[in-house]
């Protein structure tokens, strides 16, 4: 049984809709990757995973358990976490505070520190900047404090949305092998990523959404070699 | 110099009203990014409170002996507690479904449950100011020429404790750094793990309750209040906020302490005239060399 399972959802912004019956699964231990044009509704598919957007029909199954009523905050406690686009690091807080803000819904203080190493260990960057106000830092910074801040929770399942957004071509290397590193920790991750083809590459699997709708799916070497993928998000011949 | 220092101590004691307000203000304006208008009127209702507490207790006058601190701590923290809770209340009917709304709307709504909380209140002690008991004695304290009343030095003490244990509440516990997130960031705060309803809520909760010790305090001070109180006070509050810079707790007590010094200056060396209009005149032209207050933060809260 598939560790994330979403049936047949549907998500609606006043009367625009942004996902008409979407499913895919992501099995424990995964990387998948949901790719497609702006607008497609991949932020929207991981804002109702994670409860920030109310579905209007369909399920989201979490290990057997329906998760689409639940509020943001006990998704949360439910064991999925979600690094945003965009970062949002809360910018008038140290990056100290930040990854303690990750770690809200746990209470074994030993287990906390233990994380707080482990993370800080994957971003030695974010021990340098420890007591820095996390605005006034690099987006290549705030986005190593988002992800780091998502794993403090120790989810099960990670959900990242355009981790690589912004960032310069080496920053963009690092967050590939950053991600790697995780899933091979034991996180499974659901990845979305305008960077197809470097998502596709350190993907198992891969969903092609085309507005509100999955058009493709695969395997993510398959969907690499596609035709029509490759035509139309990785910039024809590779 | 004596007048000077006398009325040093006339405005901190009015300050201290002025601050424990302002934190209202400023903390709901932090979170939700609204002008509470219906804040002063909790003010109001804590003096009033206050005084029903105080007659269910029997007291008339000054309280001496132990008696005078059971009687102090019950009544401002009953008035804390009941100003708490018309705060969570109002929050959850009126503003808490307009969260998404355009910004004008819980304006309007804020504007709307001011004048509900004043008729009612006007319905509940009717339209005339009611005299408040005395309660603190004074045995004043006379320092050479400068003579400071008792409950001056209450006023001033209370304010800064309360203003130290809430400071140290936002910054050094769970509850207080969920708080800050919520006001940063909402949907990054729901991500941790923080149930912002719940924050917001206690966000109302505790500067309602800092109204309802003002509330008291004020009855004290001033020896009388009726349903109007909060208006001017409120409004005065409200401009020490801003003073202060929105959304910053520090900003609102050293505004707030900052508008009774002006008002009791003004009141000494102009005249009581013309203490709004060197108050306001004050509060321009900071804003005019510092929009965001003379505390506030320049850090632009989108990256």
């Amino acid at each position: 049984m598939a560790l994330l399972e979403v049936d047949g959802l549907v998500a609606r912004y006043g009367r625009i809709t942004a996902l008409d019956g979407i499913s895919l699964t992501v099995d424990e231990g995964e990387i998948v990757t949901l790719i497609g044009a702006n607008g497609a509704g991949k932020t929207t598919t991981l804002r109702a995973i994670s409860g920030l957007v109310r579905p209007a029909a369909g399920a989201i199954r979490f290990a057997g358990r329906d998760t689409s009523k639940l509020a943001p905050n006990d998704v949360v406690r439910a064991g999925i976490s979600h690094a945003p686009e965009g970062r949002h690091v809360f910018p008038r807080m140290t990056v100290r505070e930040n990854l303690e803000l990750g770690a809200y819904t746990r209470s074994v203080t030993s287990e906390i520190a233990e994380d707080l190493e482990r993370v800080l260990g994957i971003f030695p960057r974010l021990k340098e900047r420890y007591t820095q106000k996390a605005g006034t830092m690099s987006g290549g910074e705030q986005q190593m404090l988002a992800i780091a801040r998502a794993l403090m929770s120790r989810p099960r399942v990670l959900l990242l949305d355009e981790p690589s957004l912004g960032l310069s071509p080496k920053l963009v290397q690092t967050i590939f092998e950053v991600i790697r590193d995780i899933n091979r920790r034991g996180t499974t991750i659901l990845l979305i990523e305008q960077n197809a083809r470097q998502a596709l590459a350190v993907a198992s699997r891969g969903y092609v959404l085309e507005v509100g709708r999955i058009a493709h799916a695969g395997a993510a070497a398959e969907l690499a070699a596609s035709e029509a993928v490759r035509a139309a998000y990785l910039g024809g011949a590779a | 110099m004596d007048v000077f220092l006398q009325q040093l101590i006339n405005g901190l004691s009015l300050g201290g009203i002025y601050a424990l307000i302002a934190l209202g203000y400023t903390m709901v304006y932090g979170i939700i990014e609204l002008i509470n208008f219906a804040h002063g009127d909790v003010y109001t209702l804590g003096t009033f409170f206050s005084l029903a507490i105080l007659t269910l207790l029997g007291v008339t006058g000054v309280v001496t002996g132990p008696a005078l601190i059971l009687v102090v701590a019950v009544t401002i923290i009953g008035a804390m507690i009941l100003c708490g809770l018309t705060g969570v209340i109002i929050e959850r009917l009126a503003y808490r479904r307009l969260r998404n709304a355009p910004k004008l709307a819980p304006l309007i709504t804020a504007i709307g449950m001011s004048f509900i909380l004043e008729n009612l209140m006007l319905y509940w002690r009717g339209p005339s100011p009611v005299s408040f008991p005395a309660v603190i004695p004074n045995p004043d304290v006379v320092l050479g020429s400068v003579t400071i009343q008792t409950k001056q030095i209450m006023v001033i003490v209370l304010a800064i404790v309360l203003m130290l244990v809430l400071q140290v509440f936002v910054y050094n516990t769970k509850l207080g750094k969920a708080m800050r997130a919520t006001a940063q960031d909402k949907d990054a705060a729901q991500l941790m793990g923080i149930n912002i309803n719940t924050t917001i809520a206690l966000t109302f909760l505790i500067g309602s309750a800092l109204a309802g010790a003002a509330g008291f305090v004020s009855g004290v001070y001033y020896g009388s209040t009726w349903f109007l109180n909060g208006f001017a006070a409120g409004l005065k509050a409200f401009t020490a906020a801003v003073l202060g810079g929105i959304g910053n707790l520090a900003g609102a007590m050293l505004g707030g302490f900052l508008i009774g010094l002006t008002e009791a200056m003004t009141t000494q060396f102009i005249s009581d005239q013309w203490s709004n209009v060197v108050v306001f005149t004050v509060l321009v032209l900071v804003l005019i060399f510092r929009p965001s207050g003379l505390l506030g933060e320049s850090l632009p809260n989108k990256v």
